[in-house]
């Protein structure tokens, strides 16, 4: 301990490392990971982030990262080295609009509480001074607060097209620009406050949506955690090296241990082990690979080391197909224009053109030049869209909020509005219509004394079928017996010796297509069956989902008899055997008959497909790729969510629709008044919050709706 | 109008003092782990033995 502390002299040489620990679940863990490495000499000091599920640790030079994985991993916990956080820009976005938020909420509050004095009666002297004060508040306020939007505008304008920020920018520069002539010359109306408060709503209505797509980006790294970070490097001299994923060539021998996952393709040369392959082909068995066959970077070995030569590093792997497939994928629809980016492109040129008329008819008609500017400001402000841009994602906050208390998590949203345009539904079936954990069904055909031998050989094995094994046994409160000379043998299983009598978890003699397992103690031997159990009220979310007009399927990777068995339980027809782009196909199949596709996936073969389809929600027991590619995750067992969040997408659809309709019937009535030049700053100002506090109040019915 | 001059400036201040005091809650990461602080409650405290 002593060993950690007198190193202050050289702090500036510490690194910082960052790793995902996905099970911190309640403060023990956070005591535990903190306390347990602080002891670890070399590591100065490591702080949990809980929200964000993330260990950052700051530790010497000397340390590097996969020795920090393996300290946390003594823990207890699985870890992941997080690369220099690519995301972090993206969140800096956030911040910056919180901080100019905050900024015009500073501004806005003191110029209306100016402005209030002024609508009430102050006059000469007093009034100049007031409108004075408004103008040394409002010029940096709005200088700092209307950068995003006045960025953004300045970029549409330079490829030639219009945005909602344009006619924004130019009421807010106009409005300012009047409103400086006016205090100057003594004039009788500023625009500050109506200038700072649009800014405030607007920044408002960004920063929600801004704070939705954060959340959405949370677990990053998502398909290079599948990989390994690199690999034992066999050279021709026989000495071993660590070679990192990025330097790996073709034509290395690579040596994986045991319960260690590929960093390229290749194919073995020597040794012989199953390998868990369901992240790529969804298979819920292991595969046996011998010498001559191809493992694919992403899976995990599992029983016995082999040496692999290298065919494929990098982008060149099975896996970072799939990645690129769902780039492309995902790069398909955002082509999909959000509505009130849709309803702002109509609306853009519409107001322009508006304000420019009525400065035109005002300059015929002998206003003058300053009374027609002024009344073609007015008209800028007056249906500046500060209800449009609240009324989408206001719905869609509070929407995904009592979703969130449903055990859904929306991840972007417009999600929600895809979601509620879904007339599809595709299943994938292993870990999605099924829990995706295999668990043993007849564990009572077991006596005492060989559920403790079970449980001691199931102990030893990282195979699926003996992890199920052991925690249903451990539920059971089962202690396990000490064996010795526990061995595993590649394809068959686990043997050891119990006192003296050989024992053995395994294959079955017979084995069918099902999972099993057959235990043997001495000459005496039993067959456990393993099921992967359909999730609980499956078939009611089912029958939901068609009730409000989404048929439902089947694709899967998974082989015909075990999709068969689901597919007759639940009464639905099914693909089996397909891959990724299988799977991909059958959405671009449906989309060209017209549907909208909801996919309902979790495994790494689904991205694509999550991807893909028009709006995808994964099981939150779905690995990262999953997570990534989808619009929503649920988390309970039961699959109900599923129907529950089409039911809310509908309703909050209906209510952003209403909300349209609110914000575009206001600005119909006061549209004209501005036009006439009847509309004073007292009553825009009235008219803009009062449209803006109906929305809001009008998006808060959604908070029951998830019942 | 005496009175304007100490309360306009007075009210700009603290508003200001408050802008302030967010930007430097945001800076310093205040709200970075929302849901740790209350989790963080619960855990025993430690005798540090190595202040450093």
């Amino acid at each position: 301990m002593n060993a950690v502390t007198p190193i202050s002299s050289d702090q500036s040489q510490t690194v910082v490392s960052r790793f995902a620990v996905p099970a911190i679940r309640c403060a023990g863990c956070i005591a535990k990971i903190e306390n347990g490495l602080k002891d670890t000499p070399g590591i100065l000091s490591s702080r949990v982030n809980f929200s964000t599920k993330q260990v950052a640790i700051s530790h010497l030079p000397e340390l590097d990262d996969d020795q920090l994985k393996r300290k946390i991993e003594a823990l207890g916990f699985e870890a992941q080295v997080l690369a220099d956080n690519p995301l972090s820009e993206e969140k800096g976005s956030t911040d910056k609009l919180i901080r100019a938020l905050a900024v015009a909420g500073f501004g806005m509050m003191n110029i209306m509480l100016l402005s209030v004095s002024v609508w009430s009666g102050a006059s000469g002297v007093n009034r100049d001074l007031f409108h004075w004060i408004s103008a040394l508040i409002a010029i940096p306020v709005i200088a700092y607060a209307g950068r995003p939007f006045f960025a953004s505008a300045a970029m549409a304008l330079r490829y030639g097209r219009t945005n909602m920020d344009v006619p924004i920018s130019i009421g807010i520069l106009l409005a300012t620009g009047l409103s400086i002539y006016e205090t100057a010359t003594g004039g009788a109306h500023a625009y500050f406050d109506g200038a700072v408060m649009l800014l405030f709503f607007l920044l408002a209505g960004r920063v929600l949506d801004g704070m939705m797509r954060d959340r959405a980006r949370e677990g990053i790294g998502a398909l290079l955690k599948q990989t390994a970070p690199g690999a034992m490097v066999l050279d021709d001299d026989g000495k071993t090296r660590w070679v990192a994923a990025k330097d790996l060539l073709p034509g290395m021998h690579m040596m994986v241990a045991a319960g260690e996952s590929l960093a390229a393709d290749g194919e073995i040369i020597s040794g012989s082990s199953s390998f868990d392959c369901s992240l790529m082909t969804g298979e819920s068995e292991p595969q046996p690979l011998g010498k001559g066959d191809l493992a694919l970077a992403g899976t995990l070995n599992l029983s016995s080391p082999v040496t692999i030569m290298i065919t494929a590093t990098g982008e060149d792997t099975s896996v970072s197909d799939i990645a690129r497939l769902m780039d492309e994928a995902g790069q398909r629809r955002s082509f999909y224009v959000r509505v009130a980016d849709r309803a702002a492109r109509y609306y853009a040129p519409a107001v322009h053109s508006l304000a420019l008329l009525a400065f035109l008819f005002w300059m015929f008609a002998g206003a003058g030049w300053h009374q027609s500017l002024l009344i073609s400001v007015a008209v800028l402000i007056i249906t500046c869209p500060c209800a449009l841009g609240l009324a989408v994602p206001a719905a869609q906050v509070v929407a995904s909020g009592a979703l969130l208390r449903k055990g859904v998590m929306v991840k972007d949203g417009s999600a929600l509005e895809r979601l509620a345009e879904a007339d599809y539904v595709l299943f994938d079936k292993t870990g999605t219509l099924t829990l995706g954990q295999p668990t043993p069904v007849n564990l009572d055909d077991l006596g005492l004394t060989q559920k403790q031998v079970a449980l001691a050989l199931a102990q030893a094995s990282r195979h699926p079928i003996s992890k199920a094994i052991r925690s249903s046994l451990l539920a059971l409160g089962i202690e396990p017996v000490a064996l010795d000379d526990i061995r595993e043998l590649p394809g068959k299983g686990m043997t050891a010796s119990w006192g003296g009598v050989k024992v053995m978890l395994g294959k079955p003699e017979k084995s069918g297509d099902h999972l099993s397992s057959q235990l043997t103690v001495g000459s005496d031997s039993v067959v456990l069956q393993l099921q992967d159990e359909i999730r609980p009220d499956a078939a009611e979310a089912i029958a939901a989902l068609r009730k409000m007009g989404l048929p439902a399927e089947i694709v899967s990777g998974d082989n015909p008899q075990s999709v068969a068995l689901v597919s007759r339980a639940l009464g639905l027809s099914a693909q089996a055997g397909a891959s990724p782009q299988d799977k991909v196909e059958a959405i671009t199949r449906l989309t060209n008959e017209g549907h909208k596709v909801l996919m309902v996936g979790d495994g790494l073969n689904d991205g694509p497909a999550l991807a893909a389809a028009h709006v995808s929600i994964a099981p939150g027991s779905a690995s990262d790729v999953g997570q990534q590619a989808a619009d929503a995750v649920f988390t309970s067992e039961s699959l109900m969510p599923v129907a529950l969040s089409v039911k809310v997408a509908r309703r909050t659809m209906q209510i952003v629709h209403q909300n349209f309709s609110l914000a575009i019937g206001y600005n119909i009535f006061a549209v004209p008044l501005a036009l006439t030049g009847m509309v004073t700053p007292l009553i825009a100002a009235i008219a803009m919050s009062l449209s803006s506090l109906i929305v809001v109040g009008n998006a808060l019915r959604l908070n029951g709706a998830a019942k | 109008m005496n009175g304007l001059a100490i309360l306009i400036p007075v009210a700009l201040l603290m508003g200001l003092g408050g802008l302030v005091f967010f930007f430097w809650a945001m800076r310093n990461g205040q709200f970075e782990d929302l849901d740790g602080a209350a989790q963080r409650v619960l855990l025993d405290d430690e005798d540090d033995k190595d202040q450093s």
